[in-house]
């Protein structure tokens, strides 16, 4: 059996293979029992100090990616550029060689930069861990999504996933198709044609304008944020008429023929594209997909750490 | 690479039996034990054993649970490599103030009891923890630890494997030194 992951870094799912994936599975199965305990914790990076680098805003996935450091017993250090030299015009490379200057082993990063945390890995010597680089991919989100419908679904493999809503400034559309692909399920794409990037079928992804189209085709629904913060121009005439046409509610899913499970990775706009009733509905996994968070960041920080970096 | 056999599958049972009637005498009717097997390869051994001492003890229904050591062990940064985990089996109510007999195959270094004794203490705090291992590597030890149920006892270099080998496993059962040289 594998037990090795292939790569030495985790910037993006693209350089992950169908084993490797299913390693992080296995393992974030057994993270999964370890924090569902009494005593939550497991000593096994407690040589390891980890820097969380956030250049950009997160809750969930600081939070989702400290708690599993903390329960892997690693040292933790919290650093987000809003307080920090990188105001004062401080570069990433000084920034960061500082931090590892003071012996830290592994580095999580956010940035809002595409590629940032591949120029990383170029230039130094730490394990890095992509947690979002700006239209880019975000790993551990699209790990943890596949995770949770393998969990619900028992497989990936030949699932339907549609992936609705902003596609275009989407980390975790472009990183949930790779990850699907390569466990072998079925990838559709939705949403308003100006948020659908132009050669995105070439991925091999099935393209769909018509939201009911699409959940009547799919078994998941994946629903994304509209990322107002990212857009510098208008993609559609008002949030109102967005949600008119592609706003999952409670009587858009009633009407589908098979009860389809329904994803997002957060943060939600309720009342955007998706109605409270459905985010709370039986049918949403979505705080199942938080708890799964946890479990599959213990699995990749644990299987990255276990590799030295001089090797 | 020579084998040499330890145990034939015959003299396996035997030692089974007689560790069973050990573990009987100090602990009569099991009230308050719990059987725990260490994963990977300790498990065998102790599923044997549990459904021994169960038909041998009719009407008692010994609780019995698999502890995991891969997250607790002081080598998997060193090997390059990470160790695949174990799935953890500790579905029985608790170990609070229970004994504990924690079985393994095979003691050498005991580090791996070291790692299985601080994964044990984190489903609580049991009141007493013994160690039956089905061979005893003498002289072998890097830490300070001792069993209080012994199969076989049997001097080895370093050099040297024992491997305990399973029906349900291996296909077979018997205990083997395994020369590398």
């Amino acid at each position: 059996m594998k037990t090795a992951l292939s790569v030495k870094h985790l910037i993006g799912i693209k350089d992950l293979s169908a084993p490797d994936i299913e390693l992080i599975f296995s393992t974030a199965d057994n993270f999964k029992s370890v924090i569902n305990r009494p005593i939550k914790k497991v000593p096994s990076l407690r040589d390891v100090t980890i820097a969380n680098i956030f250049f950009e805003n997160s809750t969930r996935t600081r939070i989702s990616f400290e708690l599993a450091e903390r329960r892997l017993s690693a040292d933790v250090l919290n650093f987000s550029a809003s307080s920090s030299s990188v105001k004062k015009g401080e570069t990433l490379i000084d920034t960061v060689n500082n931090i590892l200057a003071m012996k830290v082993d592994m580095v999580v990063m956010r940035h809002s930069s595409t590629g940032a945390c591949k120029f990383l890995t170029d230039n130094i010597d730490a394990v890095v861990v992509n947690a979002g680089d700006g239209t880019h991919e975000h790993p551990t989100q699209a790990l943890l999504d596949a995770f949770s419908i393998r969990e619900k679904h028992g497989k990936v493999k030949g699932m339907k996933v549609a992936i609705i809503g902003d596609i275009l400034h989407s980390r975790v559309a472009l990183s949930n198709i790779f990850c699907l692909q390569t466990l072998g399920a079925e990838v559709m794409v939705c949403g308003p044609p100006t948020l659908i990037p132009k050669y995105i079928s070439s991925l091999g992804v099935k393209v769909e304008y018509n939201l009911m189209k699409a959940l009547e085709w799919c078994d998941v629904a994946n629903m994304l944020r509209i990322q107002l913060e990212r857009q510098d121009i208008k993609y559609f005439p008002s949030t109102r008429e967005y949600t008119m046409q592609y706003g999952l509610t409670k009587q858009r899913l009633d009407s589908l023929k098979k009860k389809i499970t329904v994803m997002h990775p957060g943060p939600i706009n309720r009342g955007v594209e998706i109605t409270s009733d459905v985010a709370d509905s039986a049918q949403s996994i979505i705080l199942d997909q938080v708890e799964n968070g946890v479990a599959v960041r213990m699995a990749v920080l644990y299987l990255l750490a276990a590799k030295q970096p001089e090797e | 690479m020579k084998r040499k056999v330890l145990l034939s599958s015959k003299q396996l049972e035997l030692t089974l039996d007689r560790l069973c009637h050990q573990l009987i005498e100090n602990h009569d009717n099991f009230k308050d034990t719990v059987i725990i097997g260490l994963q990977p390869r300790g498990v065998y051994l102790a599923r044997r054993l549990h459904k021994k001492l169960n038909s041998l003890l009719k009407n008692t229904k010994i609780p019995y649970g698999e502890v995991d050591t891969t997250f607790y062990r002081d080598d998997f940064r060193s090997k390059g490599h990470p160790i695949a985990p174990q799935s953890m089996n500790m579905d029985f109510v608790t170990i609070e103030n229970k004994n504990v007999v924690l079985v393994d195959d095979v003691l050498h270094t005991g580090r791996t009891i070291r790692a299985g004794l601080d994964a044990l203490l984190d489903f609580g705090r049991p009141k007493k923890v013994e160690l039956l291992v089905l061979i005893d590597r003498r002289f072998s030890r890097h830490l300070p630890i001792q069993p209080d149920y012994v199969g076989k006892k049997i001097d080895t270099i370093v050099s040297q494997n024992v491997k305990a080998e399973w029906k349900e496993a291996d296909g077979s059962d018997g205990v083997w030194l395994i020369m590398n040289d």
